[in-house]
């Protein structure tokens, strides 16, 4: 093990945004910047090399202390952290919880996210894991560094530690009115071996109710880079001398390269450069338009061969025929024969797309054998492993950095366009920018799995649920299970062979479970004669779950509302919980059964995560969800026939827009005796079921699939 | 071939050697460095590339480096005077109308075309003026009240 010292002498702030990437800057500067007079580990695979040298690295909370915060002399204090920034509110909720527990405020702090080189493995940026597990490692981490500035007061003053305080950014000693702060201390972190100590397992973090920071809404680091057009998304990112690339797509999925003339290419464009490895045909050129028409002529001369592929239309019974191992049967057969009434029904989802605002995009640049890559990723050690294993290189020379990049919902976890830009940057000889169309992102990122789901209920006579089979093919385990008291349960997800690629989406396949069991349990309040609400009540132990439920009732006024209903307007309510948070969701559509629109007239939506971290942030992301609920409810669906999408661009797969806002209401219950839990996902799970159970009551017709069309087969 | 075109960007005379045909949006981004101005579909549906032109509402994308010669092109980077931000961006600053942040610029962009004819929108005429902008973050309630508070301060300091 050669681990290098350097000892780092005071530093120039180099020119960076909040934001957080180092691009402008080699290893050595930024050394510098981390401050005067400190002693920094690094071994050429980071600042926490040490610590997964010996064993422990790979888990954030054995992190040495030094790996996750650096004091600086001038009073900055930097939190390195592996999750990424893609709008979902991380950045800030960091930066909070490390300023609570070292009393400091927010503005001290600078948060490094994602940078390969620079940062702990703290997973990837999904399945909202980072409030309730890095949060948490965050401030295990804050709370040992604010101890360790109290054990040095008390060692310096030679007074009790019990009598020393830490409050805004000081320790203090109230009889002698002396005080030291962080910037103090700094000098001494370099030579004390706590810094490169594990951070204890059980530090004591502050009770909610003695919250400064956290809790309370703030603004984010980068906030006026964002309104300025000064941050840098990764498909902003130039070098110099770097050059545009651009990818030979096959014409339908399945459909294999035969042939290609790469000097079309140059013939097209003189000097542009042409690289074929394998089935990855890529060119690059000085400028995107350069580049597109080289690919062109490229494209021009290829020959393929395609492979029959199933069409949207078909894709629900192809599913079914390619499950593996068979759908299961309903177990239930006794309480199927005794029912009073029975529900069977089948619920199909639609592939959709994430449609984030910023495609897919990455810049690779080459120095020798060692590769860097600034990509938008939600998965950034993820990306470097998959680089690295594409590319046929040892992890340590394949660095990943992520700039706050445009939006991810899930749909970002993999490393396509970082290692096209590698290829064709490793062949060019310089870096390269490998930035997606609209129409590779909708064809080629990989999919929400369209779902079949079967479900078979059966109710005694007393209208209570007895048996309850629910089967999810193709879409996943994700809210798989019923939170409602049925009787006898099965529920399974079964794997299919999906003609689609298909990936993870927010909150995976908790949407299209939820949509299917909502939508039943409405069926069956239905067929028991009982309101919808008091259905679900009569099935639902008390808790979280129903607490939302029935302030959400409450709130929208359900009960009244339902008595008098006016012609073509319905009412729907839907409730779930995953992922730890709970949600429920009553709404008003206006349905206008000849012209077969449906307008969603108003959400009133009750949100519960534990104790909330910072407001403002969660109110947006339940909003956000809710609004971005309303596309794959009523009108996204991935249209494709021979291997060929249809509806690849903007143009033809509509997402929710300004008009398609409804009167939003929005209640986030604060639970600070709890545990907090993420809130970006969850809260979109009962918007479309409630949509779905609303035009059934506005219409009579049930539509068992989304998108929700009047114009479906039902 | 290359040509040569002179336009007026953000008040500054710029003269690009281009072959014609290009985007205005490509040579924003690639040959003048100013990357504020964002792709986000190529078809004029998504409002990201949003920029003016001659003060009129444009989609940079749709538009080629040939139409716009001879004419003012303002981007995100040519609104805040120095350290001043123009009242648009403080007010989506304010109202912290952003998640990722991506269509920021063009939402901006929109507000300030919208308020240049209409100091007095009323609520249809923003959500019908708008409609061409998306975010895919949806935070659409947040950039609503951004785009009421800067017609506030608009009327106040124009």
């Amino acid at each position: 093990m050669s681990a290098e010292v350097l000892s780092s002498g005071a530093g120039r702030r180099p020119d960076t945004s909040e934001s957080g990437f180092g691009m402008t800057l080699d290893r050595r500067e930024f050394l510098q910047w981390l401050g005067a007079g400190v002693i920094w580990v690094v071994t050429e695979t980071g600042v926490w090399a040490q610590a997964r040298r010996t064993g422990s690295g790979a888990r954030a909370d054995g992190l040495p202390l030094g790996a996750r915060l650096h004091l600086g002399e001038d009073g900055t204090i930097t939190l390195f952290c592996g999750k990424v920034e893609c709008g979902q509110g991380a950045r800030t909720e960091l930066t909070l919880a490390a300023a609570e527990e070292l009393r400091v405020r927010p503005e001290q702090i600078r948060v490094v996210l994602a940078d390969t080189a620079e940062v702990p493995d703290d997973g990837i940026t999904a399945g909202s894991r980072t409030t309730p597990a890095t949060v948490p490692a965050v401030r295990r981490a804050a709370a040992a560094a604010r101890e360790w500035l109290r054990q040095v007061a008390a060692r310096q003053w030679q007074v009790d530690v019990a009598g020393l305080k830490v409050e805004e950014g000081k320790v203090r000693h109230p009889e002698s009115g002396r005080s030291l702060g962080y910037a103090d201390a700094a000098r001494l972190a370099a030579d004390d071996p706590a810094w490169q100590q594990p951070v204890p397992a059980r530090v004591e973090l502050t009770p909610a109710s003695q919250w400064q920071v956290l809790g309370r809404s703030a603004t984010r680091p980068n906030a006026r880079d964002l309104v300025t057009g000064t941050h840098r998304y990764p498909s902003d990112l130039r070098r110099p001398g770097m050059w545009y690339g651009r990818v030979l797509r096959p014409p339908a999925y399945g459909a294999r390269l035969v042939s290609v003339n790469l000097s079309a290419a140059e013939k097209a464009v003189p000097g542009s450069l042409a690289v074929r490895e394998g089935d990855f045909v890529g060119v690059a050129a000085p400028t995107s338009a350069a580049a597109q028409r080289a690919l062109k002529a490229l494209a021009a001369t290829a020959e393929w061969s395609e492979s029959p592929h199933p069409s949207s239309r078909a894709v629900y019974e192809y599913l079914r025929r390619n499950v593996e191992g068979g759908v299961p049967a309903n177990p239930f057969a006794e309480e199927w024969a005794a029912a009073s009434r029975r529900l069977r029904a089948t619920y199909h989802v639609a592939y959709v797309q994430h449609v984030p605002m910023e495609t897919r995009a990455a810049l690779a640049e080459w120095e020798g054998d060692h590769l860097t890559v600034w990509m938008g990723t939600q998965n950034p050690f993820g990306c470097r492993n998959e680089l690295a294993r594409a590319l046929g290189m040892p992890l340590e020379k394949v660095r990943v950095v992520v700039p706050d990049f445009g939006g991810g919902f899930g749909g970002k976890h993999t490393a396509e366009a970082g290692i096209e830009a590698a290829r064709l940057a490793r062949a060019a000889r310089r870096p390269v920018l490998v930035h997606w169309t609209r129409t590779e992102e909708f064809t080629w990122a990989y999919f929400r799995p369209a779902a079949v789901i079967d479900v078979e209920a059966t109710l005694g006579p007393d209208g209570r649920l007895t048996s309850w089979h629910f089967i999810n093919i193709n879409s996943g385990r994700a809210a798989l299970d019923t939170p409602y008291n049925v009787g006898r349960s099965h529920c399974q997800f079964v794997a299919a062979r999906s003609p689609m690629r298909q990936g993870s989406y927010r909150v995976l396949a908790a949407t299209a479970n939820h949509f299917a069991r909502e939508s039943a349990m409405d069926e069956l309040a239905a067929m028991a004669g009982q309101d919808p609400l008091e259905f679900r009540r009569a099935h639902l132990p008390a808790g979280r779950l129903r607490t939302v439920l029935e302030e959400a009732a409450r709130r929208f006024g359900w009960t009244e509302k339902t008595k008098s209903r006016p012609p073509g307007v319905g009412y729907g309510l839907a409730c779930g919980t995953e992922k730890g948070s709970y949600v429920a969701a009553c709404v008003e559509v206006a349905v206008d059964e000849p012209q077969g629109r449906i307008e969603v007239r108003k959400v009133c939506q009750v949100f519960e995560c534990g104790a909330i971290l910072h407001p403002e942030n969660l109110r947006a992301q339940v909003e956000g969800c809710i609004l971005m609920g309303l596309g794959p409810a009523l009108w996204e669906e991935m249209r494709f026939a021979n291997g060929r999408v249809a509806n690849a661009a903007l143009s033809r797969y509509r997402v929710p827009r300004f008009t398609d806002v409804p009167e939003l209401e929005v209640h986030l219950l604060d639970r600070p005796d709890l545990e907090s839990a993420g809130g970006g996902e969850t809260p979109i799970v009962a918007v479309a079921p409630a949509i779905a159970n609303a035009v059934a009551q506005a219409t009579g017709r049930r539509i068992r699939q989304m998108p929700i069309r009047l114009d479906a087969a039902s | 071939m290359e040509t040569s075109y002179s336009l007026v960007v953000n008040g500054e005379r710029r003269t690009v050697a281009s072959e014609p045909g290009r985007s205005l949006l490509e040579v924003l981004r690639e040959d003048l460095g100013l990357t504020g101005t964002k792709y986000g579909c190529g078809e004029g549906q998504c409002g990201a590339c949003t920029v003016l032109v001659n003060g009129q509402r444009a989609h940079a994308c749709t538009v080629t480096i040939e139409e716009v010669a001879g004419k003012t092109v303002t981007t995100i980077e040519g609104l805040a005077i120095q350290d001043r931000l123009h009242p648009v961006q403080e007010a989506f600053l304010q109202e912290q109308a952003f998640q990722c942040g991506y269509c920021t610029p063009g939402m901006i962009l929109s507000a300030v075309a919208l308020l240049q004819q209409r100091p007095h929108p009323t609520e249809k005429e923003i959500l019908e003026w708008m409609n061409g902008n998306l975010c895919r973050c949806c935070g659409y309630p947040r950039i609503l009240r951004a785009v009421r508070r800067a017609a506030e301060l608009w009327r106040r300091e124009p």
